[in-house]
């Protein structure tokens, strides 16, 4: 088992460090991540439901929406 | 439609999902087709053993891994915008949306990265054998994440298998297999990612053209254009096929979508397909007598055939879908627009009902209401429609797009044969023709894709969920400008990313196979 683990390891560290376009990708993919998890979710886009109605109260603030909308 | 006096928050709301949407859409079916390709490639090196066939994969599994890295989570902005933009919405279908988008989570993340991995670190480290089924392992995951988005939002198009609860104020899932298995998610999912072979084939063969122009690794370039040529015309012509299951969906289940396809205002029993037509602008409303057509040619009968497979048999027409009347299949008469509204009326009064007598622990009046709920649920959504006209979606928009897919289709099936045809027949290295034609094709590839996107998603308006929640009640209540904010910012980023993509792609491309 233990050894098994270690050829994955391995396997996954030669694999990244051999990498030659795959150093730019994965940066691209870091720095997505960080736009998408650290600023556009953060800064922008909150939980509606959760800051708008409170945690548990989501079924109360929408179904009434739905009826406040159908007039 | 609704108390929403803000439409611009409606608009940019859409805006900005169609822009995301789009952008995704833009590298899924490159990452689909492109897996199918090298998978293909790489077996033929499995079975062959000849070198050149490994080199020849690992040239194309770069590009792969390019479009993959770029596109990878973009749909996790889709997501966060369901949440903010959308939160009526999420809450209304949470529980439906959460099994598929879970199962397409914990399947994307577990079978791509652990086989892509062994796609691009293994080729020396494990076996043949291994390293041929990660690569077609790699394009299953794929392809399988894709059937759990395509179910989600077939579900949104024809939604079966839940019921709703007023207690909660949402759907819940009643059957799992009617949701994975309807048959507009079924055909949805083959005509999707289908479409998205045609474009990886489109993209092998027009790069492949370009080494042939620059007169570089023509070998190579021969050999590419075989697999994708060949990949591309079957996919080419299962599209079609599975665009008529589609097409055939749509006249079941949205017959108003379809209408505004064909822009049919008034219903006949031997309804004509129309193959090139130019719409009337002056048409504005859809009973205002005005000819919808400036010019017309029609395939007569073939509409009647291909919605309900046989000949005569009633379409209906946009008109006959406001004003009702006409025999339905069962036997029953279909309910005028204004029928449905004052259904849908019902269900949400009862709805109102039923939360007064729960709050008043009203046991009786509780069931009552849930009661004439549920008789009207299956119009819930028309009592937000304040004029029938709402009912009509952009008819000039989903005619056109239609056509542009439909063409296009038509073209890929033309030229896929021709290319082969060249490629086995004559000496494709001197035609250079042929060659400007593939990669002028590339382009197509994704107009097209985009083009029935916006059929599907724009020719259901107004609704958001078919006849159960339009968008304007989908719609979270928040500061017009702020959406609008985030809007550029999406603009700005996918642009910078998109041309990041490219860059590198070309920089990818020029360096060209090992030699």
């Amino acid at each position: 088992m233990k050894q098994t683990l270690k050829h994955i390891w391995h396997f996954y560290t030669e694999g990244f460090r051999a990498m030659t376009w795959g150093r730019v990708l994965w940066l691209i993919i870091l720095l997505k991540l960080f736009i998408l998890f650290f600023v556009l979710r953060l800064f922008f886009f909150p939980d509606f439901l959760k800051e708008k109605a409170g945690e548990g109260q989501q079924q109360k603030y929408v179904g009434n929406e739905l009826i406040r909308r159908a007039r | 439609m609704n108390t929403l006096t803000d439409i611009s928050l409606i608009d940019w709301s859409r805006a900005q999902f169609a822009l995301t949407a789009i952008y995704h859409w833009i590298f899924v079916p490159l990452t689909l087709g492109l897996a199918l390709i090298i998978a293909l490639m790489e077996t033929i090196y499995y079975r062959t053993g000849r070198e050149e066939w490994k080199k020849t994969t690992r040239f194309w599994m770069k590009l792969f891994g390019i479009n993959f890295a770029i596109g990878v989570a973009t749909g996790l902005i889709l997501e966060f915008e369901f949440g903010t933009n959308w939160s009526n919405y999420s809450w209304f279908v949470g529980d439906i949306f959460g099994a598929p988008l879970a199962i397409e989570g914990i399947v994307a993340f577990f079978m791509e990265s652990t086989f892509i991995a062994v796609m691009f670190f293994g080729w020396e480290k494990v076996s043949k054998r291994f390293h041929l089924a990660s690569t077609w392992l790699t394009g299953i995951g794929a392809t399988l994440s894709a059937w759990w988005i395509l179910v989600a939002n077939a579900w949104m198009q024809n939604p079966v298998g839940m019921v709703f609860n007023p207690d909660t104020a949402r759907n819940e899932m009643a059957d799992f297999l009617a949701v994975a298995t309807s048959p507009m998610a079924v055909n949805k999912f083959f005509h999707s990612v289908m479409s998205g072979w045609v474009l990886g084939a489109l993209f092998v063969t027009g790069v492949s053209c370009w080494f042939l122009w620059r007169r570089q690794d023509k070998a190579f370039a021969l050999s590419s254009i075989r697999v994708a040529g060949w990949t591309g015309l079957v996919a080419s012509v299962l599209v079609a096929w599975t665009g008529d299951g589609s097409g055939y969906q749509v006249a079941q289940k949205q017959p108003m979508k379809l209408a505004a396809m064909e822009a049919l205002y008034d219903g006949t029993d031997q309804a004509g397909l129309v193959a090139f037509g130019i719409l009337n602008p002056k048409k504005k409303q859809a009973d205002d007598g005005v000819n919808p057509f400036l010019f017309r040619m029609e395939i007569p009968d073939m509409l009647s055939l291909l919605a309900e497979r046989r000949i005569p048999a009633f379409v209906p027409g946009i008109n006959d879908l406001l004003q009702g009347g006409y025999a339905l299949k069962d036997g029953t008469r279909a309910l005028s627009a204004e029928e449905k509204i004052e259904r849908g009326r019902k269900a949400i009064a009862a709805f109102a009902d039923y939360r007064k007598a729960s709050t008043e622990r009203n046991e009786a009046d509780m069931k009552n209401a849930r009661k004439v709920l549920q008789e009207n649920m299956p119009y819930f959504g028309y009592g937000y429609i304040k004029n029938a006209e709402e009912l009509v979606p952009n008819v000039p928009l989903t005619f056109y797009m239609f056509r542009v897919m439909v063409m296009l289709g038509g073209y890929f099936i033309l030229f896929f044969s021709t290319l082969l045809f060249l490629s086995h027949k004559r000496d494709l290295t001197r035609m250079r023709w042929i060659q400007m034609v593939a990669m002028l094709s590339v382009p197509l590839g994704y107009l097209a894709g985009q083009a029935g996107w916006v059929v599907a998603e724009c020719g259901r308006q107004p609704w958001s969920i078919q006849d159960m929640l339009p968008t304007g009640v989908a719609v979270s209540r928040l500061d017009a400008g702020s959406v609008q904010t985030t809007f550029f910012i999406f603009l700005l980023l996918f642009s910078v990313m998109l041309t990041a993509e490219v860059r590198i792609m070309l920089k990818a491309i020029k360096e060209g196979p090992e030699k």
